[in-house]
This record gives structure tokens, sequence and C-alpha cells, in this order.
């Protein structure tokens, strides 16, 4: 039992069960409907499966998993919002949950009224928030506004307001839920500044994200939730990996039942992969008789890092495969995607795209390294 | 239960009861004013058709303010449980996004009702003074009556607001077993008008009943009949008393069991 006391908070073995009504039917009429019918007016759905892990004191810790796979549940059951079916979550220490900006915030107050409120629902005292009031307005910029009711604030200066009330509070445990890195880039990077600061200060956070970045950045442990079930407890980056492996192979199912182009066909895919390359290889079919030629692009998080075609190379005849051999090495970990189009080589019309989405990933394992590229450290000191 | 009342819970407790008045009146030109206009409008109608016209309260001495406390008691159990019957509902967002103690939203809502109830005292102490009422020594026993009427209310209240986030229904069920409640209570009419002696035993059981009584007979005059002289000896004058501890305890457990599911059920 010696380590106990840096325990933050341990979770042991929950599982939580929703049911699912299968028609929103909360009336005492529906309830003797389906009683003498013998039928269950709902659906078990489990959410969470027997998940434990442990969470040390002064670790920012992430929850990784794509949606619906339980890991907001799991941020509400630590939060105490949800109860368990089984198993059981002990905390140590005063924990403070962000599911959401601005809590309890009613339009018909005035600013300086909910101002109030949140801090009280966040566990301030009255006289606290006096002591902080004029530091929240400062930060949140919207002085002239505090004796408007709220529904007159545009919702820039609602976030603006609650994120400058939320980052007073003072918890010894923090759960982050993602939401709170909406809004335009500026209030993105007030909140990534926050984190920073809160990482700094070695608090203990919980962060619900499916922004891998985010999590590379800040996190110093992770788990993988896949439908429910604890898949991995891990370093971030590897954490990472997992989620972007994941969400290739469901966007692969997705796409494969579409329809192609009648003219002309165009395929990608990987067909093989190093560590340091991947070979992609493009199968195209057209009844075009002109020449042709075929554009790629690689894609990181929707922006195109590199394009390049064939027509400099060689032009194409109405069918056949092309392959094209990759070199990764100067990539940065990630999820990458390979676009194709099959263009007429005389006036640049495009005749397909590949359907299917050709990805790969680049395994990461420096978290000091973000964007596509991967640079090296010529750091030069005075 | 625990921690009762921290210092966290005290200031969210003032600052939840502090926007429901805020908001009860928003927008209304004559504001917070209608706290007590609403009462005693409502009572100037009963009082022409009751008093005036059907002569109900001919032998009562000071009909009119034994009329008037009957109504602020009623109202204030009315309204103490219509509001907190969607009391857990309504603050649906507080619920599903952060840990407040469940109970402490139906108790901020029987706060706002209890400083109501305080206010219409204040106009009912006004009415005393103006209709020279003689002050008897039993007025502070008021005090326990409404007392009674509260941990009454507080019960059903818990007890409502937990059935109502599974059945929408309560809400308008309570409001017909209310109605049913305020005429089967001697507020309008003295309870000397139940000739038969059975069936004033019977309405004297309502715990309503016999603290609206006992109120009127410590306040404003010992000819208002209570459980003690309806029954006077045997057991059966305590059942009013353990109907509201029944109703106490058995709502308290009822929350508590439903409140773990509030979140998942809204």
């Amino acid at each position: 039992m010696a380590n106990t006391d840096n325990i933050a908070i341990k979770v042991e073995h929950i599982s939580k069960t929703f049911r699912l009504p299968h028609e929103k039917n909360s009336s005492i009429k529906g309830a003797l409907i389906n009683l003498r019918k013998r039928k269950k007016g709902y659906e078990k759905q489990h959410v969470l499966k027997d998940i434990s892990f442990e969470i040390k004191k002064g670790e920012f810790f992430g929850i990784v998993g794509r949606n619906g796979s339980g890991k907001s549940t799991l941020l509400k059951l630590l939060a105490g919002i949800y109860t368990p079916d089984s198993g059981a979550i002990h905390v140590s220490g005063k924990l403070t949950p962000f599911i959401e900006l601005g809590v309890g915030f009613n339009p018909d107050l005035t600013g300086r009224e909910n101002v109030f409120l949140n801090g009280a629902l966040l566990g301030f005292t009255r006289k606290e928030m006096l002591a902080m009031y004029d530091d929240i307005v400062d930060f949140a910029e919207i002085e002239r506004f505090m004796d408007q009711k709220l529904k007159n604030y545009s919702s820039g200066m609602q976030v603006r307001l609650a994120f400058s009330i939320a980052i007073r509070a003072k918890g010894d445990i923090l759960l982050l839920d993602e939401v709170l890195a909406v809004g335009d880039s500026a209030f993105q990077q007030k909140c990534y500044n926050y984190f920073e600061e809160l990482k700094e200060q070695k608090r203990t956070v919980v962060f619900v994200s499916h922004d891998m970045d985010a999590v590379r950045r800040f996190c110093n442990q992770a788990i993988y939730i896949r439908e429910g079930s604890f898949i991995k407890k891990g370093m971030p980056v590897e954490i990472a990996d997992i989620y972007l492996e994941d969400n290739m192979e469901s966007t692969r199912k997705a796409k494969s039942g579409l329809d192609m182009p009648k003219t002309s066909k165009l395929s990608a895919k990987v067909i093989a992969q190093k560590d340091d390359a991947v070979e992609v290889e493009f199968t195209y079919k057209s009844n075009e008789k002109d020449d042709m030629y075929l554009g790629i692009s690689v894609i990181k998080d929707g922006i195109s890092i590199a394009e390049l075609n064939t027509s400099r190379d060689t032009l194409l005849k109405s069918s056949g495969r092309a392959r094209y051999y990759l070199d990764t090495t100067p990539f940065n970990g990630g999820l990458y995607t390979i676009g194709a189009g099959l263009f007429r080589a005389k006036n640049a019309e495009l005749l397909s795209i590949n359907n299917n989405k050709a990805q790969f990933i680049v395994k990461g394992s420096d978290p000091t390294k973000g964007g596509a590229l991967k640079l090296a450290d010529t750091w030069k000191y005075e | 239960m625990k921690q009762f009342l921290t210092k966290q819970n005290k200031a969210l407790l003032s600052e939840l009861v502090r926007t429901d008045f805020k908001l009860r009146y928003q927008g209304s030109v004559l504001g917070y004013a209608w706290s007590l206009l609403r009462p005693l409008l409502i009572f100037v109608i009963l009082y022409v058709v009751f008093v005036k016209f059907l002569k109900l309260g001919d032998g009562v001495p000071h009909f009119p303010i034994y009329l008037l406390l009957g109504i602020v008691m009623w109202n204030f159990f009315n309204e103490m449980t219509v509001q907190s019957t969607t009391s857990i509902v309504g603050r649906g967002d507080l619920i599903r996004k952060i840990r407040i103690p469940r109970w402490m939203i139906v108790f901020s809502s029987s706060l706002s009702a209890l400083i109501n109830l305080a206010l219409n005292l204040v106009v009912v102490a006004i009415f005393m003074i103006i209709n020279g009422v003689e002050i008897h020594s039993s007025l502070p026993l008021i005090i326990l009556a409404l007392l009674e009427v509260y941990m009454f209310a507080l019960g059903l209240s818990l007890f409502l607001a937990a059935l109502f986030v599974k059945f929408r229904d309560v809400s308008y069920i309570w409001e017909v077993v209310l109605q049913a409640g305020f005429y089967m209570t001697p507020i309008l009419y003295p309870l000397s008008k139940i000739t038969n002696v059975t069936l004033q035993k019977l309405i004297m059981l309502n715990p309503m009943a016999q603290a609206i009584q006992d109120a009127r007979y410590a306040a404003v005059t010992h000819a208002s009949p209570t459980i003690y002289q309806v029954f006077e000896g045997g057991y059966y004058k305590f059942i009013p008393f353990a109907i509201v501890l029944v109703v106490l305890v058995g709502g308290l457990l009822y929350f508590k069991k439903e409140a773990k599911y509030f979140a998942e059920n809204i």
C-alpha cells in the first residue's frame, strides 16, 4: 500500500449500461401497456465493460476512443454524474468537471449574475467570487457588457466569459472534455495555453479527446477505449497510433460500397509498407481515346502536403496499373491519405478520382515533433 | 446526504434561490410585489364569494383572517410541491453536466417557496393588527404547524420530483390531487359546517387540515376546532403526524435511490 498516496483516481472494473427506450414513453400509460404486454420498453446498451485503470497525481491523462466508444460516458462516471452499474471509482482530492463551458448560464440573467451563478456551481463562495470578479471580467474583455443580459451576447463573448471563470477552478483534479477546445483558432490557442499552464503546475488532468495532436502534445499517459472495452494504456504516441489505425479501418469499410464512375475508373491501394516507405498501386480503366495522366496528392489532416503527376514522365492509355514508391522518412508520425486523379492530357480535365481512400500510418515516436514534416533538431543557442 | 451544508453548498444554494427569484418576475412591471399581490387578490375573490355572498364564516370570529391564513398556508404547500415536481427535470442542464448534490435543487425550490411564505405571513400579520385580533399566548405554536406543513411538502416534493423524471404525467395528476385536496381541507369553510362527525374526523386526518386548524387556533381564534378536540382521547389524533413522518422519510429514501440515475433518465 506504499504507492496509494500518489493515486488520484482509481477505477476498478466499472461497467455501465444504458436503457434505450424503444420510443420515448415516459408516461404512466406507456409503462402500463408495456407491463401488460410483459414487454420491456427498452433495449440495453453496454456502454462500458469492465474498465480498470489508475491515474497518478500530477498526470495529464488522456482518454482516447472513436465516437461512441464510451469515452464521454467514462468521463461522466469519473465526474460522479452517472453511477456505474458495477465496480468502483476512488477519487482522492477535490474534482472539478468541465463537461461543458458555462454550465447553468441563463440567457435572462445579466453577465454579472451569470458569473456568480456559474462560480457557485464550480464550488466558489460568493466572497471568493467577489475577490476575483474583476480579473474574470478583464480576462474575458467584456467589461462594458456585464450588466446586459446574456442573451444579448455574441456566442464568442459567452464562451470567453465562461472560459474566464472556468480557468479559476482550483480543484485537485480537472476533468476536461474536448468540447472545451471549440471556437475560433484564437480561442483554441487560449485553451491550449491554459492546458500548458496546468501541465506546468503538475495538476492532475483527465482529458477526453479525439484530437490526436492535442493528446500527443499534452498528455503523459493515455488509455484507448474501443466499443466500451479497455484496449490499452500507454504513452500518448502509441495510443494515438491505435486511434489512427482504427479510424483508417473504418473509413476503408465505409468507402468500399461506393459506385465508381462509369466511363473511367481509378483506385489506389497501399500494397507494401516498410518503416521508411510505402508502395502505392493505382489501377485505372477508361473509355477515353486521348492520352491521360495520373496525379496524386499526399494529404495529412485535410491538407495536401505534396502533389505530383505523371504528365512529364509518361502518358497513359485506356487501362493499366502504376506504382509509386513513397519515401516516408521526411514524414512525422500520423495518418496520411493518398488522393489520386485521372486527367485528360490535352485539357487537364478530371476524368475520375480514386473512389477508395488509400491510407497509411507513419509511426511517430517523438512527441516533440508535430505537423507533417519531420525537421532535424539543428538548433543553435546563444 | 453527507456534509449537508458545506460552505460551497451554502453558496450554491443561495445562488440558486437568488436566480429563482430574479427569473420569476422577469419582465413584469410590479416585479416582486406580485409575490404579495397574487395571494391578496385571490384572497379578495374568495372573501367576496364565500364570506359576503355565501356567508360561510358566520359565527367564526375574525373569519377573514382565518380564511387568509388558511389560504396562505395552502398556497405555500401548493407552490412548493408544484415547483419542486418539475425542478429536477427543469435543471436537467446542470444535472447532466456537473456534480451537485441532487437534493439541493429540490431544497432550493423549497426555500424560494418558504421566502414567499414569510412575505405572505407579514401581510397576514398586518391584517391581524388592522382587524384587531387579540394576541394569544399560543401564537408561537404557529411555528410548529408551519414546520409540519414544510416537512410534509418537502417529503412530497422529493418524491414527486424523482417520479417526474420517469413519468411526466405526474405533474398533471398532482394538479388534480391538489384541487381535490383544496376542497377536502377546511380552508374556505369552517370545520363546524361539516355536521357529520365521522366525516369531520376523516377530514382532520389530513395533515394539511390538522396543521391549518392548529395554526388558526394558535394565531387567530380558539374557536377553530383542532384535531385534539375532534378526537379527544385515543391515539387517532397522531395519525396526521405519522403521515407526515412516513411521507418525509419515504420521499427522502425514494429520492436518494433514484437520484443516481437522474442524469441518464432526464
